[in-house]
């Protein structure tokens, strides 16, 4: 074998233990698989505060945990989702969605994409209207096109 | 019409650059949230004294007066460093100071207050953290201040520091305590 050759099949063997790493401990999950997923679903929604840009579903805060904690044992004791929004938005504001809300202070962030798609049509059927108004190209007068080909005889000679 | 419309994107970039260099040019944090308890009731909080220490106060002895709360903890770093501010500001007894001790052993949290003083008038002790999430903590140290009607005014994230308590909270205690 070659060294290559040893060299791919122990990368490959490395690759093989690599597992993606996920920040909920094993102790932490529920026993029943529903809640657990429900409890995944939502933690991927709620920022970690203490990092900001990652969910707690990712983090390894101790905050974060708490939190993941604090999310199952309402989801056990029987909360539905919004209510555990509710819960940490009542505490923590709307930063901690990671999903903002849709309301008077953020309709700007949620409509704003098509407000600026509704201004690009518009400038554009201004442009074609435009364009169209335009009056359409006169032909070459006998004068134009006689220096045009002599142009072109000099481009071809070169 | 069309020329105000083709206008319109480069004012609107521009606002949207003038909106994110402000924050940058002013150099504030954007981790520091605000609160989203100002103006709304405290926390229902009713937690054990520190133990073996001294004795804790419970959500009654919140309201009456205004109160500095501080959420501190023997392991975090900051909390050393607004120390000394916190020390000033209990022998000044220009505002009542009260400790909620975060997720931290009892021993250490004595040894600590020992070791650096203790600038606080009652401790209660937060061992799981759940009083704090109630308060939206989300990293000590974390000072806020409450009214005599035990409403949240302030929060300020992060080690107090001597600006902050002149610029923010004396003057807000002193406009709360003229309002009567």
């Amino acid at each position: 074998m070659t060294k290559f050759r040893k060299f791919c099949l122990i990368l490959v063997g490395y690759l093989a233990l690599a597992y993606p790493a996920i920040a909920v401990q094993p102790q932490e999950r529920l026993s029943d698989p529903i809640l657990e997923e429900r409890a995944r679903i939502l933690s991927k929604n709620i920022r970690c505060l203490v990092c900001q840009n990652q969910s707690i579903d990712d983090s390894n805060a101790t905050l974060a945990k708490d939190l993941r904690v604090l999310v199952r044992e309402r989801l056990t004791a029987g909360a539905t989702d919004n209510e555990i929004f509710d819960f940490l938005v009542d505490r923590y504001g709307d930063f901690i969605l990671l999903n903002p809300p849709l309301k008077p202070s953020t309709y700007f962030l949620w409509y704003g994409p098509v407000i600026f798609l509704i201004i690009g049509v518009l400038m554009i059927i201004f442009i074609m209207k435009r364009r169209r108004r335009l009056p359409p190209e006169k032909p070459l007068s006998s004068e134009e096109s006689l220096s045009l080909s002599k142009l072109l005889e000099q481009k071809d000679r070169n | 019409m069309v020329k105000a419309l083709f206008i319109l994107p480069f004012l609107i970039f521009f606002g949207v650059i003038i909106h994110f260099a402000v924050p940058i040019v002013k150099k504030s944090d954007p981790k520091l949230l605000p609160s989203a308890l100002i103006n709304k009731d405290v926390p229902y909080t009713n937690l054990p004294t520190l133990s073996n220490y001294k004795e804790g106060f419970n959500h009654a002895d919140l309201l009456g007066r205004e109160t500095l709360v501080n959420f501190f903890s023997s392991w975090c770093g900051p909390c050393r460093i607004e120390h000394d501010l916190l020390m000033e500001i209990s022998r000044s007894k220009s505002i009542r100071l009260y400790g909620i001790n975060y997720k931290d052993k009892p021993e250490a949290a004595r040894n600590w207050l020992n070791e650096l003083g203790d600038p606080f008038e009652k401790i209660v002790a937060d061992k799981d953290g759940r009083t704090a999430i109630d308060w939206g903590v989300y990293g000590v140290p974390e000072t806020y201040l409450v009214d005599k009607k035990g409403r949240v005014r302030y929060r300020h994230v992060g080690p107090l520091t001597e600006k902050v308590l002149e610029e923010k909270l004396m003057p807000l205690v002193q406009m709360l305590r003229e309002k009567r």
